[in-house]
């Protein structure tokens, strides 16, 4: 009796402890950096994707860290040109992250050459930063479908998409368009079945992990 | 508490607790692996690893964390003309460190594999818990107090600064691993090698008072010595400790390895002191608190140099400290719960004479290797804590 009593109560914990271990492992992904993207897929005269135009926006934390100790004329002002190498070692280490942007053009993984016309930019009024650069593609590539994402794996950065336009075609050929694929927002609807997790702990079904990716698609004639 | 009856369900139950211990220590520390190893140093070009999946319970977690630290900025600026406003500042602080410990980068699994490996109690497994996340408040504090606010250094100067403590912390974490696999090795193998001889049934009567004996006798040798030999001393209590743990009584005479902390508590033969000092002695707890509280946390910097600019240091100071308080708080729950398994897993060994000692010795062991392949990971970079706010 007293084994199986045993038996039991350690299954239990260990169910209870798996359980918080996949939370926390889950909880992991933790962002401390948020960025709002603006970006545009940039098209040469053949009608070829030659690279994409990213504008991130970081929160005004990160960009109040990212500034710290820089010099300028003004106080709490930065000019692009005081930011300049600010946005070089940015660019330079944002290489080793991929750029966070991985992009597939006809199913293929596409490969990105070094960032060009970067810059970075501050606005005083929220007071955040804003890197501007683009990422020219390796070889250049005429493309039925093209797919890309922009996300930290790690999650240590969140990106989200700007509300106002935040994908557009440069110099893009007639008759292509874009889809996207949002990151979730939170709803009042999600929210509330949240609230609601039953006292058996079964889990409400909603696709929340979905939420973070951003997918954006180009499809040409 | 019978220790002479055998039964054969408890050896089943100690098996199972054995594994399930082995199979928490491991799922720790993989989650860990797994989930902050997603940077672009595992993943290969164009092929992205996919995002933990986050449904349900899981995502609500992620979404409060990031309201919680996404407050921060509203609250501090509010802070600057609303006095109030600072103890919104501490809630949201404390509830987010209680959130974010879950994540890696806060040594649960160092902190839990450490407490298995070395048979700590659950007491001292707390007081790890908090001091190690002390120490990385303090860290952050002291980093961005000095670099920032006396040097005035930047974001990038901050960065390398916080690299440098990065890797001597996961040195530590690496050789506090090895010191243990040295230690805990030696028991082992005494443990297998003693399994033959007939003495050893004695062994599986030992009770914890032993333990206390054991300790007792060290409380009366208040030696000092200083931190070189310190490690020696530490090698020796522990496999010291290995025998008396099974009722050999070889009577180790390497008692020159007190502690000043032990003087500390005026030579106190109370309970608490010598529970809370337990194997190894502070000074083996301290490089576990250490290894662990070194490296500080980028969220807790980015908060910093937020109020640093935003002219209330003090404020991001505090909200700090209150962070390492939550985060204390989860890594302690989960500290607590391995080492409840522990002993429980000890509990059902010392019914099974020989082997479910050896089984023991062999979790401390494979703990132990845990403890090292961790640092090893980290400081060779195939494994990622958290990220720096670096680029």
């Amino acid at each position: 009796m007293f084994a199986l009593t045993m038996i039991r109560l350690i299954r239990s914990l260990t169910i209870a402890l798996t359980s918080l271990l996949i939370a926390a492992g889950a909880a992991s992904a933790h962002p401390h950096v948020w960025v709002t993207m603006k970006s545009a897929v940039v098209y040469g005269p053949d009608g070829s994707i030659t690279g994409v135009r990213h504008a991130w926006t970081f929160d005004d934390m990160y960009s109040a860290f990212a500034v710290q100790g820089l010099e300028s004329k003004k106080k709490g002002e930065f000019t692009t040109e005081e930011l300049k190498p600010l946005a070089q070692v940015n660019v330079e280490s944002l290489k080793e992250y991929d750029f966070f942007t991985y992009a597939k053009a006809n199913g293929k993984n596409v490969t990105f050459a070094e960032p060009v016309d970067y810059s970075l930019e501050f606005n005083p009024k929220d007071t955040v930063l804003t890197l501007h650069f683009v990422l020219p593609l390796k070889a250049p590539l005429k493309a039925k479908a093209l797919e890309l994402e922009v996300f930290d794996p790690s999650y240590f950065v969140d990106f989200s998409l700007v509300e106002k336009d935040p994908v557009s075609l440069e110099k893009a050929p007639a008759g292509c368009q874009i889809g996207l694929a949002k990151p979730q927002e939170m709803t009042k609807e999600m929210a509330q079945k949240l609230a609601e997790i039953p006292p058996d702990g079964k889990i409400p079904d909603n696709s929340y992990g979905a939420a973070f990716s951003n997918k954006i698609s180009v499809k040409c004639p | 508490m019978s220790l002479t009856r055998v039964a054969g369900g408890r050896a089943a139950i100690a098996l199972m607790l054995f594994a399930a211990a082995a199979a928490c220590l491991l799922a720790a520390g993989v989650l860990d692996v797994a989930l902050a190893q997603g940077t672009p140093f595992g993943a290969p070009r164009g092929a992205p690893a996919p995002l933990p999946p986050a449904d349900g319970i899981i995502g609500w977690i992620l979404a409060k964390q990031a309201e919680f630290y996404q407050n921060f900025s509203r609250i501090i600026r509010a802070a600057k003309t609303d006095g109030s406003a600072v103890w919104t500042l501490l809630g949201v602080s404390f509830l987010y460190g209680i959130f974010h410990a879950a994540g890696p980068g806060h040594g649960k699994a160092v902190i839990s594999s450490y407490l298995v490996a070395n048979e700590e109690t659950w007491r001292r497994g707390i007081v790890l818990s908090f001091a190690s996340a002390f120490l990385q408040a303090f860290v952050a504090v002291a980093l961005v107090g000095v670099a920032a606010v006396i040097l005035n250094a930047t974001a990038r100067q901050m960065c390398d600064a916080g690299r440098v403590i990065e890797l001597a912390s996961y040195a530590l974490i690496a050789s506090l691993g090895a010191r243990l696999i040295w230690v805990k090795g030696k028991g082992f193998i005494r443990e297998a090698r003693g399994l033959g001889r007939p003495l050893h049934a004695v062994g599986a009567a030992v009770t914890p008072k032993d333990h206390h004996e054991h300790d007792h006798q060290h409380h009366d040798h208040g030696h000092h010595h200083d931190h070189d030999h310190d490690q020696h001393g530490h090698a020796h209590h522990g496999h010291d400790h290995a025998h008396h743990d099974h009722g050999h009584h070889h009577g180790h005479e390497h008692h020159d390895h007190d502690h000043d902390h032990d003087s500390a508590w005026g030579h106190a033969h109370g309970p608490e002191p010598q529970e809370l000092a337990g194997p190894g002695g502070w000074q083996r707890g301290l490089s576990a608190i250490v290894a662990v509280g070194l490296r500080p946390c980028s969220g807790a910097i980015i908060v910093l140099v937020f109020a640093l600019a935003q002219g209330l240091f003090w404020a991001g100071v505090a909200a700090t400290f209150v962070m390492g308080l939550g985060t204390a708080i989860t890594v302690a729950a989960i500290a607590t719960i391995a080492v409840g398994f522990r002993s429980a897993a000890k509990h059902m060994a010392s019914t099974r004479s020989g082997y479910g000692m050896l089984a023991m010795r062999g979790i401390e062991v494979g703990a132990a290797v845990v403890v090292l392949a961790f640092g090893t990971l980290l400081l060779a970079g195939y494994m990622v804590t958290e990220r720096g706010a670096c680029f």
